[in-house]
């Protein structure tokens, strides 16, 4: 692999006081962060806490109505969508695909930010080298809809890093993964984060993937952050009480938080809603 | 590790030589159906009263533009020029229109039903021929009043369905629903014209709905083949873009796609071309939908491939139907709309039963 020692620039994007509501009903409201380069932010909450609405408006996927995110001191909404998409790369959740495609041919549409109709021999190289960096090279002819949950997550990663961005926003990078594949792909990141020097920000359900995974963890509640910091003063029985209205044992795994759920705490316990 | 090193670029040469194989079969295609284009023409040319060889058809084409180089039959010239080529150009720009708008609409709704009948365009254009026939009523009179309306109404359910997209954000689901509605409204108001219509005003109504390359003159076709040369290029330019579509609105942002502006874009376009077309020609129905499909299954989704070969195919298709219609009780003419949907609905039939894999 050719894979030459890219020199970026420090790279810094900065949000701050967004809100974000579909018509009257807020889901974000008011949130700031910082990252920086080679930073694995994960985002934790309940289900409905902003989490994924936050990844997109990173994306400018959606539009916050307040707030202002800058990229490199620029703001996002000011800049052309091809030239925010050569910097910000986003998997989603689940993909589906409408019509046949071959995973190569899927990854290539990755090069898109950097080309107009027509991929070079260099577009087809480097989606080769990604590929097998993600170990998937054997799968490039195959269709998309025709291989598993698992595969198709490294697929859109694929994808997303030969848009070779500064940041990568991921939506449950693992949902419908098992553990094996959670694993792998995690993996995968989080190598591809330190030896590229880039970022991600990813929206997590589980606490503990996003414990071992994340340099610093936000965790959301209804659309504010109640707190943020290193995985082990985030984790703790009493922020996981209070967002998910859950009691939780939190033990210790190699330095990392680990958390056992134990009960959900039935009203007046405190917590959600 | 040597071994490790080994294997990874025997798959990876093996990839390439496989996506290179994909890439040929795909030129092969296209390759393939210029030539059956080609090969048809000149069978249908030859076909009719006055029989001609295949090779005194390309003899006296080619006469027109090397002159003194091919011995040319007497008559012939006439003939072809002036009887029999225009309605065959007329088969290929409309089959290569009809496909291409399928193929685009099918994309940017990323929905395998899209096409010009489903969107309600057929539907507007049946109304506005239905009114200049049977009420004599239209936008523009004379003699372009059953184009003009046809034309026209053609376009009212695109300006909906762009409306909608532009002004309420509708999603593709939401602008296929609206194209069907309106389908539904044409055909009433149309209904509630033909019931009280006279008998013979009814006839000339049925026969343009079904479609026919009767009425192809010259000046139709420039005018078809300008607006093609317009659309074309910039409907292929797009194509890449409905590859990224088809991931989705959020992943196709993320990759720098302004979602909502090339929907609208390609849907005017589109609509535009096809309004066009079925002005002159009636309602040749199954191309829209179907070329794109079949060429799907031969050649992959890749839309950087097969928006020109969905083009290529609907024109060899739309050829070989007219061949079929002239042909099959002769001398009588059936309407060419009759056997796209006939030959066609058996062959799609056919594909979708054998093919190996889902292709949408």
């Amino acid at each position: 692999m050719v894979e030459k020692e890219v020199k970026r620039e420090e790279m810094k994007l900065k949000v701050s006081d967004v809100e974000f509501g579909y018509r009257s009903v807020p889901v974000l409201k008011g949130v700031c962060l910082e990252l920086v380069q080679s930073e694995m932010l994960g985002i934790i909450g309940p289900n409905g806490a902003g989490k994924s609405t936050l990844i997109r408006c990173i994306d400018r996927i959606l539009a916050p109505q307040k707030g202002s995110i800058l990229l490199d001191e620029r703001e996002i909404k000011e800049m052309r969508r091809m030239e925010l998409a050569k910097k910000l790369g986003y998997i989603p959740q689940s993909g589906h695909h409408s019509f046949p495609a071959t995973v190569f041919d899927i990854v290539l549409t990755g090069r898109r930010p950097h080309i107009g109709w027509r991929s070079s021999e260099k577009d087809e190289e480097k989606v080769l080298d990604m590929l097998q960096m993600l170990n998937i090279e054997n799968l490039a002819m195959r269709d998309i809809n025709e291989i598993s949950g698992g595969q198709q997550q490294k697929v859109f990663i694929a994808r997303a890093l030969v848009q070779e961005p500064d940041v990568l926003l991921l939506d449950e990078p693992t949902s419908n993964l098992d553990i094996r594949h959670q694993l792998d792909v995690m993996d995968a990141i989080k190598n591809l984060v330190k030896e590229k020097k880039i970022s991600a920000i990813m929206a997590i359900h589980d606490l503990n993937l996003g414990s071992r995974y994340s340099d610093r963890i936000i965790m959301l509640n209804g659309g504010t952050i109640i707190d943020a910091g290193s995985p082990s003063s985030v984790l703790t029985p009493e922020n996981i009480k209070r967002a998910y209205g859950v009691e939780a044992v939190v033990k210790d795994e190699s330095g990392r938080p680990y958390i056992v759920p134990i009960r959900p705490i039935r009203p007046n316990g405190g917590g959600v809603r | 590790m040597a071994e490790v090193e080994g294997s990874e670029t025997v798959t990876r040469s093996k990839v390439k030589e496989e996506y290179k194989k994909f890439i040929g079969r795909k030129v092969f295609f296209i390759s393939f159906f210029i030539l059956l284009i080609v090969l048809l023409c000149g069978i249908s040319i030859s076909l009719g009263p006055l029989n001609f060889s295949v090779l005194e058809v390309y003899a006296t084409i080619l006469d027109k533009f090397f002159p003194n180089f091919f011995n040319v039959p007497e008559l012939a010239p006439r003939v072809i020029w002036y009887m029999r080529l225009p309605r065959i150009l007329m088969a290929i720009v409309a089959g290569v229109g009809l496909a291409i708008a399928g193929a685009e609409m099918q994309g940017i709704l990323r929905n395998p039903l899209a096409s010009p009948f489903t969107l309600g365009i057929s539907a507007g254009a049946g109304l506005g021929a239905a009114l200049a026939i049977i009420a004599g009523v239209g936008f523009i009179g004379g003699g372009l009043l059953l184009v003009g309306n046809a034309f026209l109404f053609a376009l009212i359910p695109a300006f909906v369905i762009v409306g909608l997209a532009r002004f309420k954000r509708a999603t593709p689901e939401t602008m296929i629903l609206a194209g069907i509605a309106m389908t539904y409204i044409f055909s009433a108001v149309s209904s509630l014209l033909y019931y009280f219509s006279e008998a013979e005003a009814l006839k000339d109504v049925v026969v343009w709905l079904m479609g026919s390359l009767g009425r192809a003159t010259w000046s139709n076709i420039s005018i078809i083949s300008l607006v093609l040369a317009v659309c074309l290029p910039m409907l292929i330019w797009k194509s890449w873009d409905l590859n990224v579509m088809s991931a989705g609105d959020e992943t196709a942002k993320s990759l720098g796609i302004n979602v909502e502006r090339t929907r609208i874009f390609v849907m005017i376009v589109a609509s535009f071309l096809t309004a066009v077309i079925i002005c002159f020609t009636g309602m040749i129905g199954f191309i829209g939908l179907v070329a794109p499909h079949i060429t799907r299954i031969c050649i992959g989704g890749d839309n950087r491939f097969v928006v020109p070969a969905s083009a290529l195919f609907g024109a060899a298709f739309l050829v070989g139907a007219d061949i079929i219609a002239r042909e099959v009780v002769a001398p009588v003419i059936i309407p060419v709309g009759i056997v796209t949907s006939c030959v066609g609905g058996p062959l799609f039939l056919y594909l979708i039963i054998k093919k190996k894999r889902e292709y949408w």
